[in-house]
């Protein structure tokens, strides 16, 4: 079922300073979106409200599906997810990184190993599984976050920024990685990069974010 | 060179695996262990609560379970002597003179390391394994989870450590357990008596057992710690 997303004047600040000021965007296509703007424009800030992990100060978030509004419950907080620049990594292989998602749902066992299998390949880290997740370069932990994210198969990833602290080698690596869950399918896509010329690598719908608003880029 | 000759006669009685000796030592690991298990039960869950819930006077608590840590041994002793001593609120239970009493007491001195290592290992785990468990779907308890077993290595040094403690502590087994031959003695009650009485042979050996137990403990807490240590979080 697609979902989408739909985001209503919405305002944040943090101590006293304004970041997001009255933000209007309907995210209905599967496909990527790609958010760019300014360092401290509000980005992060965004996409942290649209995936739930913060609430705005004022406006809506909503996620439809076939028109009907989705209660903001643990059911709709598992259908997306956010990759964040930091990835977060658990101090535990690979594998077990990648299979956290799955645990916490209850898929255990050889179907969880198989969509494991599936995700780290899928990023090229397969060779890797049984190492501990802190030892990865910079690269492949961002690889790593993108295969966690996957492996639960949501309808909605957030990607903050994945290469903005990776060689080149490895943004193409992952900029090929986006590409391919695109012509899979396999979600709607919202990134944000301060990059424009991979913003216009990776877009099909560009977006700016601009004095606390966003704008059709 | 009586030295030498304790030395000798000591290491005899470790070789032949002496009756009385296995028998302190067995009671040692029993009465520590048991404290040690029941330290980590109640430690743990605190840590957790003061790890993950806030509260009006968290910092005293904090404070409180710090300073905790350095407790005397021997006011433990007394603290327990007073609560098991036949007049005591709890003397109708007849545990004193008891290892249950030893436990008790070893318990005591025990929780708050457990507690107060556990709680600093878990409030030292990056933020960011907090926001990451919950972009990927966890629920509050599955992070609390998640964010405990990122401390384990932490909370295994606090465990460790605290069976250190309790394994070379003598005041308050010795106040609450009476060094009772057969009965309530361990390793460093037995050290004590026989070095008073000029029998230095099993307390030499007792020494030694001690020192290479401590030099176990502290081997596996670095082996531990060493592995907890495996790279940066990005």
């Amino acid at each position: 079922m697609i979902l989408d997303l739909s985001a209503t004047n919405i305002s944040k600040g943090y101590n006293g300073n304004q970041v997001l000021k009255g933000c209007d965007f309907l995210f209905d296509n599967i496909g990527i979106y790609v958010l760019t703007g300014a360092n401290g424009c509000g980005k992060s800030t965004f996409l942290r409200l649209c995936a739930l992990i913060e609430s705005p100060d004022s406006g809506e978030i909503n996620y439809r599906a076939e028109g009907t509004v989705l209660p903001k419950d643990l059911a709709l907080k598992r259908r997306i997810t956010l990759v964040l620049p930091k990835v977060g990594v658990f101090n535990t292989t690979v594998f077990r990184n990648v299979s956290y998602g799955l645990g916490i749902r209850g898929i255990k066992g050889r179907k969880a190993a198989v969509k494991v299998n599936d995700a780290l390949e899928f990023v090229g880290l397969a060779d890797k599984k049984d190492q501990n997740g802190l030892t990865l370069s910079s690269g492949e932990t961002q690889r790593l976050g993108i295969a966690r994210a996957l492996v639960i198969e949501p309808d909605m990833l957030f990607l903050d920024e994945p290469t903005a602290s990776v060689d080149q080698k490895n943004t193409a690596i992952i900029e090929d990685i986006i590409l391919r869950m695109k012509r899979e399918g396999r979600a709607t896509v919202i990134i944000t990069t301060h990059d424009k010329e991979q913003a216009a690598r990776l877009a099909d719908s560009l977006l700016l974010m601009h004095d606390g608003k966003i704008s059709r880029g | 060179m009586f030295l030498i000759e304790s030395f000798k006669t000591a290491s005899s009685l470790i070789v032949h695996l002496d009756a009385e000796l296995m028998g302190i030592i067995l009671l040692s690991l029993k009465v520590s262990g048991s404290a040690l298990i029941i330290a980590t039960l109640l430690g743990l869950p605190l840590a957790a609560f003061l790890g993950f819930k806030r509260f009006p006077l968290k910092g005293i608590c904090i404070t409180a379970l710090h300073t905790f840590m350095g407790l005397p041994p021997v006011v433990v002793g007394l603290f327990v002597y007073l609560l098991l001593s036949r007049s005591g609120p709890l003397g109708f239970l007849a545990l004193l003179y008891t290892p249950s009493a030893m436990i008790i007491a070893q318990s005591i001195l025990a929780l708050p390391i457990v507690a107060s290592l556990s709680y600093s290992a878990i409030v030292g785990i990056d933020p960011i394994i907090t926001q990451a468990s919950k972009t990927l779907g966890a629920t509050p308890y599955q992070v609390s989870v998640t964010i405990i077993r990122e401390a384990r290595f932490g909370i295994m040094s606090g465990v460790i450590a605290a069976f250190g403690r309790v394994m070379a502590e003598v005041g308050a087994i010795l106040i609450v357990g009476g060094n009772i031959a057969g009965f309530t003695r361990v390793m460093t009650t037995t050290i004590a008596l026989e070095t008073d009485k000029g029998n230095f042979d099993l307390a030499l050996a007792l020494g030694i057992i001690l020192l290479t137990i401590s030099m176990v403990i502290n081997t596996f807490l670095h082996v531990v710690q060493k592995k907890g240590v495996t790279g940066t979080n990005r």
